[in-house]
C-alpha cells in the first residue's frame, strides 16, 4: 500500500524543511529501535515536543515510545529561527510530518527491495515492515542501510487524519513526569561538572553609568574566584552561589551610579506615547466603492500599560570557553538568533560558538534568557575555562528584561442614519514590539549596551505584516466594515526596554475592538453576539461565536453585581480562532467568576494540550487585565517584586471551559497565543454589562473604576 | 560552624554549615537537592516550598538554625517514581502543569494541606496554595489534581 499520489501542482518543500532540507538533520532512524526527532523549536512549557513527537509516531508507524525528542543546538539541529508566534505545530509539526512522510516512502522502496514485493503489499506497524506470506523486516534492520543524508523532496503525500492514530489524542507529555518528580530538566536544576556561580551588578536607576566601583568588600567573601569589570558591566564569579551572592552585594555597596535618564510620567502614558517622535505605517487602507453616507462620528481611546513577562525562574544560563570557542547553554527561544548576537558581541565567527538550548521556565516571550547568556559569556572569560552558571536576581528579572510595550489605540467608527458602521479607523501608538537578538547586524543583548565599547541600544521594531505583524497584529479587524484605515505609529525613542511578549500588539489590538464594537451594539440596542455574527462572513469566525454563546446559554439573566461579555478574534488573523465569554461579579474590586471559550486550531494535534494552552493563555489574560501594570517613577522601575507586581493568585483564577471545535482535515495552528485578546474583550466587555461603565484603559483596577466613573458622571 | 541537626525527608542530618544561610542554599547548594526552587528569594512566590514539621514554608528565607531538630521534607523525599505520593499521580494524571517550574512547591503546599485537612473542599486548596505563584494559568488543573489525590488518599 502507497500512500504517494501525484500532486495536482507543482508541490514545494515547507518553509522550515526548505531551509533544513537534509532529512537526517530532522529524523534519525537507530537500528536500536528509536527513532530520534530533532526539531528546531524548543520547550518551553506549551507542550510543543510531545505534539511533535506525535506527529512523527503517527507519520511514521511506531509507538511514541519509540520517539526520542533532541534538544535544539547549533550543533547540528534544522534551523528554525525562534520558538514564537504559536508557529511551532505550525512550521515543525508540518516539517517533521512531511519528512515522516518521505522516510516512511524510503524505508518502504528498501524493504520491497529486500523483501522482493511491491511497495503496495507492504504495512508498517511499530516499525516492523510486514507483507504476505509473514515476510517482514523492519526500520531497525535496514537503518544501517538506509541512508537519510539526503536531501526532502516534495509531493509525499502524508497520511489523511482518519489515518492518523497518536495525533489527535491527549497523549501524556512526555516531560511532566520529570518535573512532578523533580528529575533535573531545567536549566537552573542542572550542574555542569567544576561549575562556578556567576552574578552581575546592575544598576536601579534606568541606563545607570558605573562610575565607582570599590571591589574590597567583595575581595574579602570566601570562594571569590573573579571580579569582572568591562565600562558599565560588572559582576563576580564564585565557587559557590552563596559565595557569589555574598560577593555582588559586596559590590553592589562599593559601587556608584550616575543616572543619565529620564522615565516618562507613568499615569500619563497613554497621551505621552502619542507625543513621541515616530515613524507611521499605514498598516491597510479599503476604500469603499460608494461614497458612505455618514452622519455621525464615534471616536475613542484605548490603552494597555506595560507588562512583565514575570517568569517564575528567574533567567540563567552556563558558559564555558576553550580557546577562542564557547559552548553555552540556555533557555532562549532561538538557539541561532542567541549564537549570532554573541558573534557580533564577542567578535569572533559563529562557528567557535555552540548553543544549546535547556528547558527554562515559561518565558511568554522574550524576557531575559538571551541576556543572561551573554553575561555568562562574559564572566566565564575569567574562569581559566571553567564552566560558570549565571542567574538573574528576581528584581534585574522585573527591571531589566525587556517588558511588553505600552500601546495607546484610538478607533474612530463612521455611521450612517441607521447607526451602521460605514468606515472605520485604526490608529495605534506606542513602542515596537520586539527587539529580539540575531535579526541585526548590532546585538540586541543588554550586556551589548554596557560595555567599555558599548553597542547602541536595539530600538524594537515591529516584525513584518506578512509575519503577523507586531503593534498592528489584530489590528485589521476581520469584520466586514465598507472601508477602513488602519495605522502604526512605531517610537523611534526607547525610554523603556521592550521586546516580544505573548501576543505583541494583539491583546491591546482586540481589547479595543471589541470594546468599541461592543459599546457600538449596546448603542443599537442589538445583542452583541448578533452585532457581531452580522458582520462576520468567515464561517469558522461565527461556528467559534455561536459554540461559545451556546456553551454559555448566551445570555444569562443579569443578577445585580454580575455581568456578561463576549471577546472574539483570529490570532494575527491567519492563526487560532477564538471566542470568549467572561461572567464577572463586584463593584469596587472586579472579580472573573468564569471564563467559557471555544477554539478552532484546525487539527487539534493534542487536544488536552491544546485547552491546557487555552485555559493557560486564558488566566494570564485575567491576570494582566484585572492587576498587571509596570510601575516606575521617573528615575526607575518600581514594580520589581511580586508585591509590587502583584499577578493572579489562585483564589482569584476563575473556573474556565474550553471547546475545542474539531477540525481534523484542516492544517494544525497554535493556540498558546488565541486566547489573550478575546478574554481581555470579553472581561471589559462583562465589566460594562455588570457596572454600566466603559473601563478603556487597562488594568481594570478598583482606581480605573473609579476614574470611569467619574468620566460617566 | 557549629554542627545543626535535623531530619531531612527522614533521614537524620547533620549540616556543618552557616546557621544564618538559608534553608534552599543549603539544600541546592551543599547538598546538591535541586527539586526546591529559586524563584524570588523573599517568600513570595512559593517555588522553593518545603515542609517543615506539618507546615509549607518558604525555603528561601527559612535560615537554617531555624529548622535545628525539625523533621524537613522536600519534593525529593515527597515521592518517587517507583513510589510516587498520590498527589504527583494525580498531577500526572490531570497534566496539572504548563512549564512546571512552579510545581515541586506547589505540591509541598499541597501535601503539607492534605496532612492536616485530608478532605479539602476546593476553596479550601485555593486558600492552601494562594501563597505559591504560577504563571502559566495552570491553577484549575492543580486544584483538580489535589482534589483527586484527596478522594484517592480517602478511599484507601
Amino acid at each position: 500500500m502507497t500512500d504517494t499520489v501525484p500532486s495536482p501542482s507543482a508541490p514545494k518543500l515547507l518553509q522550515s524543511l526548505a531551509a533544513n532540507p537534509i532529512l537526517s538533520s530532522w529524523i534519525r532512524i537507530l537500528p536500536e529501535g528509536h527513532v530520534t526527532v530533532s526539531p528546531g523549536k524548543v520547550e518551553i512549557g506549551q507542550g510543543i515536543v510531545t505534539a511533535l513527537a506525535q506527529i512523527a509516531a503517527d507519520e511514521l508507524d511506531v509507538e511514541l515510545a519509540r520517539v526520542q525528542m533532541v534538544r535544539a543546538s547549533t550543533a547540528g539541529s534544522p534551523n528554525e529561527g525562534v520558538t514564537s508566534g504559536s508557529l511551532s505545530v505550525q512550521q515543525s509539526g508540518r516539517a517533521i510530518r512531511q519528512a515522516c512522510a518521505e522516510i516512511r516512502q524510503i524505508f518502504l522502496a528498501a524493504a520491497a527491495d529486500r523483501l522482493g514485493v511491491g511497495t503496495d503489499v507492504l504495512d508498517i506497524v511499530d516499525g516492523i515492515i510486514s507483507g504476505p506470506g509473514n515476510i517482514s523486516t523492519s526500520y531497525w534492520e535496514l537503518a544501517g542501510e538506509v541512508s537519510l543524508d539526503r536531501h526532502a523532496t516534495p509531493g509525499t503525500v502524508p497520511k489523511a487524519s482518519a489515518r492518523r492514530s497518536v495525533a489527535g489524542n491527549s497523549v501524556q507529555r512526555l516531560d511532566i513526569r520529570d518535573k512532578v518528580f523533580a528529575h533535573p530538566r531545567f536549566i537552573q536544576d542542572s550542574p555542569l561538572p567544576g561549575m562556578l556561580h556567576g552574578r552581575v551588578l546592575r544598576p536601579e536607576l534606568s541606563g545607570a553609568a558605573l562610575v565607582e566601583l570599590k571591589e574590597d568588600g567583595a575581595r574579602k567573601i570566601a570562594g571569590l574566584i573573579a571580579i569582572v569589570r568591562d565600562g558599565n558591566f560588572a559582576g563576580v564569579v564564585s565557587e559557590n552561589e552563596a559565595g557569589a551572592e555574598l560577593a555582588v552585594t559586596a559590590l553592589r555597596k562599593g559601587a556608584a551610579w550616575s543616572s543619565r535618564e529620564t522615565l516618562p510620567d507613568e499615569d500619563g502614558m497613554a497621551e505621552w506615547l502619542k507625543a513621541q517622535p515616530a515613524e507611521l505605517t499605514v498598516i491597510a487602507s479599503k476604500r469603499a466603492s460608494a461614497r458612505p453616507e455618514k452622519t455621525r462620528t464615534i471616536r475613542r481611546q484605548y490603552s494597555r500599560p506595560y507588562l512583565a513577562h514575570g517568569s517564575i525562574a528567574p533567567s540563567c544560563a552556563m558558559a564555558q570557553w576553550n580557546g577562542d570557542r564557547v559552548r553555552v547553554w540556555t533557555h532562549s527561544q532561538g538557539v541561532y538568533l542567541l549564537r549570532a548576537d554573541l558573534a557580533l558581541v564577542l567578535k569572533i565567527p559563529a562557528e567557535n560558538i555552540t548553543v544549546e538550548h535547556m528547558e527554562g521556565a515559561g518565558c511568554y516571550g522574550h524576557n531575559a534568557a538571551d541576556d543572561v547568556a551573554l553575561d555568562a559569556v562574559l564572566l566565564a572569560k575569567a574562569t581559566g575555562g571553567r564552566p560558570v552558571r549565571v542567574q538573574w536576581s528576581r528584581a534585574d528579572e522585573m527591571s531589566h528584561a525587556p517588558f511588553g510595550a505600552a500601546m495607546t489605540i484610538e478607533i474612530e467608527a463612521d455611521l450612517d442614519a441607521r447607526d451602521e458602521i460605514v468606515d472605520w479607523r485604526h490608529s495605534i501608538w506606542g513602542n515596537g514590539h520586539t527587539a529580539r537578538p540575531g535579526r541585526a547586524d548590532l546585538p540586541a543583548l543588554l550586556a551589548a549596551t554596557e560595555l567599555a565599547k558599548p553597542f547602541p541600544r536595539t530600538i524594537a521594531t515591529n516584525p513584518a505584516q506578512a509575519n503577523g505583524g507586531g503593534a498592528d497584529r489584530n489590528s485589521v479587524p476581520l469584520y466586514d466594515f465598507p472601508s477602513w484605515q488602519i495605522e502604526s505609529h512605531r517610537l523611534t525613542t526607547m525610554p523603556i526596554r521592550t521586546s516580544a511578549l505573548r501576543t505583541l500588539g494583539a491583546q491591546g489590538n482586540v481589547f479595543a475592538i471589541e470594546s468599541f464594537l461592543d459599546e457600538l451594539a449596546a448603542e443599537r440596542g442589538e445583542d452583541p453576539v448578533v452585532f457581531r455574527l452580522r458582520h462576520l462572513s468567515d464561517q469558522r469566525a461565527q461556528d467559534v461565536i455561536r459554540a461559545v454563546a451556546k456553551r454559555a446559554k448566551w445570555k444569562p439573566a443579569r443578577r445585580d453585581g454580575t455581568g456578561y461579555g463576549l471577546g472574539f478574534a483570529r490570532y494575527k488573523n491567519t492563526g487560532a480562532y477564538c471566542a470568549a465569554v467572561a461572567e464577572v461579579e463586584g463593584t469596587d474590586d472586579i472579580r472573573v467568576k468564569r471564563l467559557t471559550i471555544a477554539v478552532d486550531v484546525g487539527e487539534a494535534i493534542n487536544p488536552d494540550g491544546v485547552i491546557n494552552q487555552i485555559e493557560g493563555g486564558a488566566i494570564q489574560a485575567t491576570s494582566w487585565v484585572l492587576k498587571e501594570r509596570v510601575r516606575f517613577d521617573h528615575s526607575r522601575i518600581t514594580s520589581n517584586s511580586w508585591s509590587e507586581y502583584p499577578i493572579l493568585r489562585f483564589s482569584e483564577v476563575p473556573d474556565v471551559q474550553v471547546e475545542v471545535m474539531s477540525r481534523p482535515d484542516i492544517e494544525p495552528v497554535g493556540a498558546g497565543e488565541a486566547a489573550h485578546g478575546p478574554v481581555t474583550a470579553a472581561i471589559a466587555n462583562a465589566v460594562f454589562d455588570a457596572l454600566g461603565l466603559r473601563v478603556r484603559h487597562l488594568p481594570i483596577t478598583r482606581e480605573r473604576l473609579i476614574a470611569a466613573m467619574e468620566l460617566a458622571s | 560552624m557549629p554542627d545543626i541537626r535535623f531530619r531531612l525527608n527522614g533521614v537524620e542530618t547533620n549540616i556543618d554549615a552557616d546557621p544564618d544561610v538559608s534553608l534552599l542554599t543549603l539544600l541546592r547548594g551543599q547538598l546538591g537537592m535541586t527539586g526546591s526552587h529559586f524563584g524570588c528569594g523573599a517568600g513570595e512566590c512559593g517555588a522553593c516550598n518545603v515542609i517543615v514539621g506539618d507546615h509549607a514554608v518558604t525555603a528561601c528565607d527559612t535560615p537554617l538554625w531555624s529548622v535545628a531538630d525539625k523533621d524537613v521534607t522536600t519534593i525529593e523525599g515527597l515521592g518517587d517514581a517507583q513510589k510516587p505520593h498520590p498527589l504527583q499521580r494525580a498531577f500526572i494524571a490531570e497534566q496539572a502543569l504548563q512549564c512546571g517550574y512552579c510545581v515541586s512547591g506547589i505540591l509541598m503546599s499541597a501535601a503539607a494541606l492534605l496532612k492536616q485537612n485530608p478532605n479539602p473542599t476546593g476553596s479550601e486548596v485555593r486558600a492552601a496554595l494562594d501563597r505559591n505563584l504560577c504563571r502559566c494559568g495552570s491553577h484549575n488543573r492543580m486544584v483538580r489534581a489535589v482534589l483527586r489525590a484527596a478522594a484517592e488518599m480517602q478511599a484507601r
